[in-house]
């Protein structure tokens, strides 16, 4: 009575046969018939042909039998869409069943249909079970809210479905909770900007709450939902750690390493001297052991991670290293995993430990594992300066035991030895030489010759070493050739008299006879330089190379940050972030750890929080990364057919106008479209403004010879603050600052590299902006930026490129570009930069200007805290060209009529009172554009407060 | 008439419309910001306009180990086989079963599996997600079948297909797990028994459960509610396994003790027992069934539960400290191989070490000899061996160890003729097992029950095995 009767029919007609068993009378023959068609779907046979009588079986009591007939519905309604609408009255009808069995399975396989026609009267019926009395019937809801959005996206949105599972999170129920979570992050998954999952602390400690009580699956949605949040401050990061800890002892290993992702990452933001601290970290290292002890499969998934997390902190697991010792029955991929983890937990206090387990790993049965066995032990000697000896020794006894392929790995990692420790272990050079004759693949052979070439002049026979392997030049690879080319000019250099005829020998082979175009460039390079100038020839072939480092093999920092951030997921099994293999990366976010943030310090604003927090000082103007790009990508996609920004922002308000045409005029060629009806300047502003004071023509001599002297100084400066961090450009950051200096603009940049590799070739660009800043002059960096190396540069601004009104007015966009890629980011800058120095008005002017600018176009601000009085007020303003016009004594305050002139010519005319009593100062604006008025206001309290 | 710039550096050409449309010359920055503005549009993505699939599990395999798909169950769009090719070809290459990496990236798609009772559970997966996940998972949908048909094989999957294929569609839905625990499982569909499908078959009743599994929504959706015995039992196995790695001079280089307390609860109603310890401090690194109160164990290191019905295990740990590891048993060994000649001697002994006054009984020893070795002529003095010229394998039964007579196996070891002499040198593999003690020395204090009236019948049994016990050679 089994059912593996039903997998013998192979009869020509079964489906025939299948045909009229359907449409039997009785209802257990019926039964009999649906089963086979199920046994003949789940081997993959095709029964879709069987559909409407399949559907037919629908309409019955028995519970069996309609599952039976949904598996199959939700197996083929696919291909059978006209025929699936026949089934969506039973779907209803069901929904409404008393039995919440009954309505949650209806609920639960029209998701599963996934045909566009049925998705539509499938909205009233989930509509009803999302908020059903029966939380089981809402948790599958939940699910299902997502199998639709999946289906079709608009219909879910415009259905309001999104709030009412947000509503969800709040469910009394924490099994549906945890389904809500599921289906909101999956949902958010495909749509990475939006906010779905706003978290917030209230939504945070509901989450919390539903952990302790749900399933194993659903804790595991939840706490890779919390690894999404960021906490505000360390206080807060330390109670959801606290919290989540207990789930490190749950039986489920996914669980496990979900909770320790929250952990590390929120461990980011706690100080290392809390006690706290020290505790976490203890915490953690027995459940991470403990995974190891699980099927292989885990082991294995658990390794890589760990893998990470030795990098990352190693003081967690710095005293288990036994724990990854190698069973000989382990299979290969946890051997290799467990090795690899094992070199990065040595020190100097278990060396002696690892180099015996290494010894002993170097002669097993597995042929890949004792080559990375001995690779290890090379590794090792280079971690661990004072091992290094000791390495070199077991290194030494392997090599004794002639097996070839232990012999030649050994070769390999003793010529890293020697980089690492030059004239340090040259005594060994013998024993290897012995060992000649067995190497034959080319890595060994290379590493070989490479030792011979550079420890030349302490072996006797070098030269007839060299020319034993100089026979079958052209049989050897690339690697064999080229360095073998290297090793005998470098023998040249250092024995000259015995081995001319060696050099010219090696030199025609690659030069003349060899097809290789590497192997011939290095030999007329070595030609040319032997014959021109054998000294430089000298200085350049046996330049002291740099000493190798182990910090090869690590995972660049930055790179390592964000996987962090991915433990327990696939690009922690890769060691690759999601962006470079996930298929159709509908825009991931690049995640970062959380910076270390004091209780007293600000919040992220919440759009950013999400993503992880920037690091930049003003979050809320950095735009996400797609509206940058497109922004960006409006420079290069030509002029628009008709009307460009500016062309548009001049038939509106006055303001804009002004704004529009005062920069018209700067760009211009042709003045005659300038001054539009509205835009009434005073005479002074007639005068040309020039950029550079150093070009400035007489006229604006005339005007005011002060003026230039007075800013000789320069303006106020900002520290430099990072526009870029190096997490979200490869490596790269970038900090900077303007500047304005008699008269012309800069922006003084300082670019670090924080990746593991040299960048060159730097460029610089900015998008569109407000007051049209472009840079003057290319991005000069004159040599390679080399890891850990910075670089400060001052790049000319002018104020002549394009100009598109930006919000807020001074944010300013620029993509950088080096070697690597390109990389954007937004910055605000002061609008005093953009103070020109002929900003000084004429008194009558002034009075003129003041009475003409309507009264709402005036703003009023208060400068608090000040403790200057009027005349230190107005020498400091002044060095950054706001020119005190008059000065009055109204009843004992200090009125001080100021002016200002910007890049594109608007003039903004200011009225400052000082109480002297009183350090909070008065500041009235006045100006034709009112927009520049905060700005402008902002300008003053940087002034007046740096 | 306002500021327009008396001079210009050179290289900046920016034109005017007569609109007044504004727009950037290249040659702004040379040929490098030429280079910037190609590379500025977004490189198409590779895959973009799918859909968003499924977040877990997309598709499921199950592969025998002669390389046959008998099953496949899709919980989205159906995924051709093809796709298990890319199995197929890392299972060849890998020379062991054991050896197939539990994750393979193909173009498409990522494949994770996992390997028991000679079946593979190949997943299909389309999205990033957690792989712990997925192969936790596929062991709970093994060991569901396991509690079902009461073992994994192809002919019980097979003699089941229909049960499978509906625990398989109640345990995941949408790629999200549904219902999992064996309790709630087994109200939704009940497990076959013989008795059954005969009342099934003459009846017609089906084997699903009409009713909503009580269990699930609670706040112990591990318990089903309604539970009744005329025999109210509790049992707890404490089992220890000690892996250990023993070098060849007999010191120890690695030694812990895996422990597990199973359980077998068969109590009417809602027992919450509360299980306490002689020495609990021994577990510090522990892993809990979901149903203990962490909390409790926090404070006071008590286990206290509502526990499943039947058969579950209640925590699993781990004692690692080094001299709280007892090696029981050792061996004297020595294996050599002749230059130039084509045999060797083998010999190895047996005896107790710290076993605490118990019986070491079922020993077995397992070497894998080195390829070159092609029989083997040994005499043991209690027990049987064989060896398998083909794998190599060498297994001795040796039984109970008494300590008057320290059980030994001796003889010669042929080689191949002309081969070398074997580099490596084997690992013996020991298994043995000794009841009545938990080598941790973790003892039971007593079991207390709340909440129901009855008396339960309470037993606790102890037994320590080996795990991973290895002595190298």
């Amino acid at each position: 009575m089994t059912d593996s009767k039903y997998f013998t029919t192979t009869k020509k007609g079964e489906i025939f046969e299948l045909k009229a068993e359907l449409n039997s009378d009785k209802k257990e023959k019926k039964k009999e018939a649906v089963k086979k068609v199920i046994a003949s779907m789940t081997v993959g046979k095709d029964v879709s042909a069987l559909f409407p009588d399949v559907v037919n079986c629908m309409q019955t009591d028995n519970l069996e039998l309609k599952k039976l007939v949904y598996l199959y519905l939700m197996n083929y309604a696919k291909s059978q869409p006209d025929m699936a609408i026949m089934a969506v009255n039973t779907f209803v009808k069901d929904c409404e069943d008393p039995n919440p069995l009954i309505r949650a399975l209806a609920v639960r396989t029209m998701g599963c249909i996934r045909v566009d026609k049925i998705t539509e009267y499938l909205c009233e019926p989930l509509r009803k079970c999302l908020k059903d009395e029966d939380p089981y019937v809402r948790k599958t809801a939940a699910v299902c809210v997502a199998k639709l959005h999946d289906i079709n996206a608009q219909l879910v949105e415009d259905q309001g479905f999104l709030d009412t599972l947000k509503d969800l999170i709040s469910d009394s129920n924490p099994m549906v909770v945890a389904n809500a979570v599921a289906a909101l992050s999956e949902i958010a998954e495909s749509h990475p900007s939006s906010n779905l999952l706003d978290l917030n602390p209230q939504s945070i400690n509901k989450l919390l709450t539903a952990l302790n009580e749900c399933t194993e699956w659903g804790q595991i949605f939840i706490l890779d939902c919390l690894a999404n949040y960021t906490p505000k401050d360390d206080r807060e990061a330390q109670s959801i750690c606290e919290r989540v800890t207990p789930r490190l002892s749950h039986a489920n290993s996914a669980v496990v390493l979900s909770a320790v992702k929250v952990l590390m990452k929120f461990m980011e933001m706690l100080s290392k001297d809390l006690d706290y601290y020290g505790t976490l970290l203890k915490k953690l290292a027995p459940p991470l052991v403990t995974l190891l002890s699980a099927e292989p499969e885990l082991q294995y998934v658990a390794l890589r991670n760990i893998n990470l997390i030795v990098q990352k902190r190693p003081e967690i697991l710095k005293h288990e290293m036994k724990v990854f010792f190698v069973k000989y029955n382990d299979p290969i991929y946890v051997k290799l995993e467990k090795l690899d983890i094992m070199i990065r937990l040595a020190s100097q206090a278990n060396i002696a430990q690892v180099l015996a387990e290494l010894k002993e790993y170097a002669t097993e049965v597995d042929v890949d594992f004792v080559r990375k066995a001995v690779r290890a032990i090379g590794r090792c000697a280079i971690k661990v300066e004072q091992s290094a000896e000791r390495c070199v020794s077991t290194l030494l006894d392997l090599i004794q035991t002639k097996v070839n392929y232990v012999v030649q790995e050994a070769i390999v990692v003793i010529k890293d030895i020697f980089r690492k420790y030059p004239n340090k272990y040259e005594s060994v050079i013998a024993t290897l030489c012995e060992n000649l004759d067995s190497l034959d693949e080319p890595e060994a052979r290379a590493a070989m010759i490479w030792i011979v070439g550079e420890y030349a002049e302490r072996i006797d026979n070098a030269d007839e070493l060299l020319e034993s392997f100089l026979e079958g030049f052209h049989d050897e690879s690339t690697q064999v050739q080229l360095q073998l080319l290297t090793a005998i000019v470098k023998l040249f250099l250092k024995k000259p008299t015995e081995t001319q005829e060696l050099v010219q020998q090696v030199l025609s082979l690659a030069t003349q006879d060899s097809d290789n175009p590497d192997l011939r460039d290095r030999g007329y390079i070595y030609w040319r330089l032997l014959s021109t100038d054998p000294v430089a020839a000298k200085e350049v072939v046996l330049a002291e190379k740099p000493l190798i480092s182990e910090e090869t093999d690590l995972i660049e920092p930055t790179l390592l940050d964000e996987l962090i951030c991915y433990i327990g997921t696939l690009a922690s099994v890769y060691h690759k972030p999601p962006s470079a293999f996930v298929e159709g990366g509908r825009g991931v976010v690049h995640k970062s750890l959380p910076p270390r943030t004091a209780s007293s310090e600000s919040t992220e604003s919440p759009e950013t929080a999400p993503a992880g927090a920037p690091s930049s000082e003003q979050p809320d103007v950095i735009p996400t990364q797609g509206d940058l790009l497109g922004d960006l990508l409006n420079l290069d996609l030509g002029p628009p057919v008709s009307g460009p920004p500016l062309a548009t922002s001049s038939v509106q308000m006055g303001a804009v106008d002004l704004l529009g045409g005062g920069l018209d005029s700067l760009m211009g060629d042709e003045p005659e479209g300038i001054g539009g009806p509205n835009f009434v300047a005073p005479p002074a502003a007639a005068v040309p403004a020039n950029l550079g004071a150093s070009m400035g023509s007489g006229l604006s001599d005339l005007f005011d010879l002060t003026s230039g002297v007075g800013t000789l100084s320069g303006s106020y400066v900002a520290p430099k603050a990072v526009w870029l961090p190096a997490m979200k450009a490869k490596g790269l950051e970038i900090s900077g600052t303007f500047t304005r200096q008699v008269g012309s603009i800069s922006m003084d940049l300082q670019l670090t590299n924080k990746a593991l590799q040299v960048m060159t070739d730097f460029a610089i660009q900015f998008n569109r902006n407000s007051f049209g800043l472009a840079p003057a002059a290319p991005l000069q960096v004159h040599a390679p930026l080399s890891p850990n190396q910075t670089v400060e540069i001052s790049l000319p601004l002018n104020t002549v490129g394009s100009v598109m009104k930006m919000e807020p007015l001074n944010n300013l966009q620029v993509a950088v570009k080096n070697n690597i890629d390109v990389f954007y980011f937004s910055t605000l800058y002061p609008l005093h930069i953009l103070f020109v120095e002929d900003g000084k008005m004429d008194r009558q002017m002034f009075l003129a200007t003041w009475k003409d600018i309507p009264n709402e176009n005036e703003a009023q601000f208060q400068i608090r805290d000040c403790p200057l009085n009027a005349e230190a007020v107005s020498s400091r303003l002044q060095s950054s060209n706001i020119f005190t016009v008059a000065k009055r004594n109204v009843e004992g305050q200090d009125m001080l009529y100021q002016s200002l002139k910007l890049t594109n010519g608007i003039w903004v005319l200011a009225e400052l009172r000082i109480q002297p009593s009183n350090p909070s100062f008065t500041l009235s604006l006045k100006c034709r554009a009112p927009e520049v008025s905060q700005h402008v206001y902002q300008a003053y309290e940087t002034i007046l407060k740096n | 008439m306002l500021t327009a710039p008396l001079s210009r550096p050179s290289g900046l050409s920016c034109r005017q419309g007569r609109k007044g449309e504004v727009h950037l010359q290249p040659g702004l920055l040379g040929s490098q910001a030429q280079e910037i503005q190609t590379r500025w549009r977004p490189s198409p993505c590779f895959g973009a306009g799918k859909r968003s699939p499924t977040k877990m599990i997309h598709s499921l395999f199950l592969i025998n180990c002669s390389g046959d798909i008998f099953l496949e169950k899709h919980w989205k769009s159906v995924v051709s086989q093809s796709v298990c090719d890319y199995f197929f070809e890392a299972q060849e290459k890998a020379a062991d079963v054991e050896n197939v990496p539990p994750v393979i990236s193909t173009p498409h798609h990522y494949l994770i599996s996992i390997h028991r009772d000679r079946l593979f559970f190949v997943s299909v997966i389309q999205t990033e997600v957690p792989p712990l996940f997925v192969i936790e998972f596929l062991h709970r949908v093994a060991d569901t079948f396991q509690d079902y048909f009461g073992e994994c094989s192809e002919a019980a999957i097979k003699d089941n297909v229909v049960i499978v294929y509906e625990l398989l569609e109640e345990m995941l839905d949408n790629g999200f797990p549904l219902a999992t625990e064996s309790n709630i499982l087994k109200e939704l569909i009940k497990p076959p028994t013989i008795l059954r499908s005969v009342v099934n078959s003459i009846t017609g009743s089906s084997n699903v459960g009409d009713t909503l599994p009580t269990g699930q929504l609670s706040n112990i959706p591990w318990r089903r509610a309604g539970v009744k015995y005329t025999n109210n039992e509790a049992y707890f196995d404490v089992v220890e396994e000690i892996d250990a790695i023993i070098d060849k001079s007999g010191s120890t280089v690695f030694a812990e003790i895996q422990g597990v307390i199973d359980a077998c609860i068969k109590l009417s109603g809602m027992p919450d027992l509360s299980l306490s310890f002689m020495n609990p401090r021994l577990l510090d690194d522990v892993s809990f069934h979901p149903c203990i109160r962490f909390k409790r164990w926090e404070s006071e290191r008590v286990l206290s539960f509502i526990p499943p019905d039947g058969n579950f295990r209640l925590i699993s740990y781990r004692v690692s400290s080094q001299n709280l590891v007892a090696i029981p048993v050792y061996v004297k060994h020595s294996i050599s191989f002749k230059e130039n000649s084509s045999c060797g001697r083998f010999d190895i002994t047996i005896g107790p070490k710290q076993n605490m006054g118990k019986t070491i009984e079922g020993i077995t020893v397992t070497v894998h000899m080195p390829k070159v070795v092609l029989n083997m002529n040994l005499t043991p003095t209690q027990g049987s061996y064989t060896f398998d010229p083909v794998t190599k394998v060498l297994t001795w039964d040796v039984g109970k160890i008494t300590p008057q007579k320290l059980p030994s196996l001796k003889g010669l070891v042929n080689l191949q003729s002309g081969a070398p002499k074997p580099e490596e040198n084997p690992s013996l593999n020991i298994q043995f097992k000794i009841q009545q003690l938990a080598i941790s020395g973790l003892k039971v204090n007593r079991l207390d029950m709340y909440g129901e009236k009855y008396k339960p019948f309470k037993g606790v049994k102890y037994v320590t095995k080996a795990g991973k016990f290895q002595v190298r050679t």
